[in-house]
């Protein structure tokens, strides 16, 4: 018997791994999508700039879950891309004409265009965290202060940086990648860590339809309500 | 189509020498192929025609033509076994295609389907994959009684539906990342779901798994190709049962 280990290094061993981190990185998305949500919550913008606080009191409680993101993410997308990289290697010569059977087949935009939407939301993630943790384009720090207690105004900070078009639409089309890479990774997921059976797939790949489609648009939803409404 | 009629047909056919010189399509004009011809057949006709011409017909691979063997191996039109779902090039028939079409044909294309000769490619890998475990361990003397182990009628019929498979290689074939999977997950999930497969079960997927991957065949990204062009229509819930006996082989 292999040990763990090697074992996880093993072809199926990889896809375990990836659905794995996929899944967590996807519940990652659901909380990370409903801490955002508080941003309408009726009152300014206070619910969010609580919940951010709430956040950074949690001190090296957070510093573990950042971590253990941080390597969730790098091991998803590392064999993510050397899986993509593999394939020249199992086919060296190509097909001069190749086509898709359809039917049962899940090769279409979003299942052809993972590594790219992977590459797209991994150049994101650190943009967006220096955009928003790190403030690092746009350095004035606001403060507010909620029961007598002064508080950094996230809440301003987001709504500024949501007035710039650009910045909207460069949000916008990468949150439509999250929802393409979601459409084939969830269903993938699932695959990869045995689910199903015959009659199932047909149901599983539709779940992962409408959960690459709600959180899409659930993040969508943030930065366009912004710049249209001027505030939260 | 009346049955007297017969198609015109451009064929542009992969040849090549073997596996260390390039290959190239070459193309060849019919038109005396019958509608209710096989593909195979149609190819028959056109080696016909070749060695009339004292030119060196294709090779290409064939044995029962009736669809259980898993021995033709035809990218047709870029498709593994041709336009029809459900069905091996040799059940293929050429009232599939229109007068005037052209028809490209490939061989399997992966690294671990080594080049013989024009269509023909090297399957074994396969045949190691099953030698690593693909098997049973049976007391050998007299055929046991048929009956002697019950097994759910469900049971049975889902260990059937992986065990149709009849390893033409299609899946590797059609498979963007050129992966095993399909047919590996067939061939343990079979053994899975039967009593008969239990006393190896753990050892079997292991080691089926590493045999895939040394062979070279690539990762699998669950496109669900292979289900879509496996003659016997196996379902891609075979790679998923894959995965879940290697996760009990672990634990």
């Amino acid at each position: 018997m292999a040990s763990l280990t090697a074992a996880l290094q093993s072809s199926v061993g990889r896809k375990i791994l990836t659905g794995i981190t996929g899944i967590f990185l996807v519940i990652f998305l659901v909380v990370h999508l409903a801490g955002n949500l508080t941003l309408f919550a009726p009152d300014q913008g206070e619910s969010f700039n609580l919940y951010a606080q709430f956040l950074h009191d949690l001190g090296p409680l957070l510093w573990i879950a950042e971590i253990i993101l941080v390597v969730l993410f790098l091991l998803h997308a590392y064999i993510g891309i050397s899986i993509y990289l593999r394939r020249k290697k199992a086919r060296p010569e190509n097909y001069h004409l190749y086509k898709s059977q359809g039917g049962p087949s899940k090769q279409n935009f979003a299942s052809k265009s993972m590594a790219v939407t992977g590459v797209v939301l991994l150049i994101f993630v650190v943009l967006h965290i220096l955009h928003f943790k790190y403030q690092a384009f746009s350095p004035e720090t606001y403060y507010t202060t909620i029961n007598g207690e002064e508080v950094k105004d996230l809440t301003r900070h987001v709504v500024e940086a949501f007035q710039n078009i650009w910045v909207v639409l460069a949000y916008t089309f990468v949150m439509l990648m999250v929802g393409v890479h979601l459409k084939h990774g969830v269903w993938s997921a699932f695959i990869s860590l045995g689910a199903g059976n015959p009659k199932k797939t047909a149901v599983l790949y539709t779940i992962g339809t409408i959960v690459a489609v709600l959180l899409s648009l659930g993040f969508l939803f943030i930065p366009i309500y912004i710049y249209l409404n001027g505030g939260v | 189509m009346s049955n007297n009629e017969t198609m015109s047909l451009t064929l542009k056919i992969w040849r090549q020498k073997n596996q260390n010189t390039k290959g190239f399509f070459e193309e060849h004009k019919m038109d005396d192929v019958n509608p209710h011809m096989s593909f195979l057949e149609m190819l028959d006709l056109l080696n016909e025609h070749l060695m009339q011409d004292q030119k060196e017909p294709i090779e290409f691979d064939h044995d029962c033509r009736e669809g259980i063997c898993g021995s033709c191996n035809l990218v047709i039109n870029g498709v593994a076994h041709g336009p029809e779902m459900r069905t091996a090039a040799c059940q293929l028939h050429m009232r599939k295609f229109n007068d005037g079409d052209t028809i490209t044909i490939e061989p399997w294309r992966a690294e671990a389907f080594p080049m013989i000769k024009d269509l023909v490619v090297d399957r074994s890998a396969f045949d190691r994959i099953m030698s690593a475990g693909g098997y049973v361990s049976v007391g050998t003397g007299n055929a046991p009684d048929a009956n002697a182990i019950p097994i759910p009628k469900q049971q049975a019929d889902q260990a059937m539906d992986y065990a149709v498979c009849i390893g033409c290689g299609a899946c590797v074939a059609s498979c963007p990342n050129s992966s095993a999977s399909l047919f590996t997950g067939a061939k343990i999930s079979q053994f899975a779901n039967l009593p008969q497969g239990e006393p190896e079960r753990k050892r079997r997927v292991v080691a089926m798994v590493e045999q895939m991957e040394k062979e070279g065949f690539g990762d699998c990204s669950n496109y669900a190709e292979c289900e879509a062009v496996c003659p016997v229509g196996i379902s891609i819930s075979a790679i998923a049962e894959m995965r879940r006996e290697y996760m009990k082989a672990l634990i």
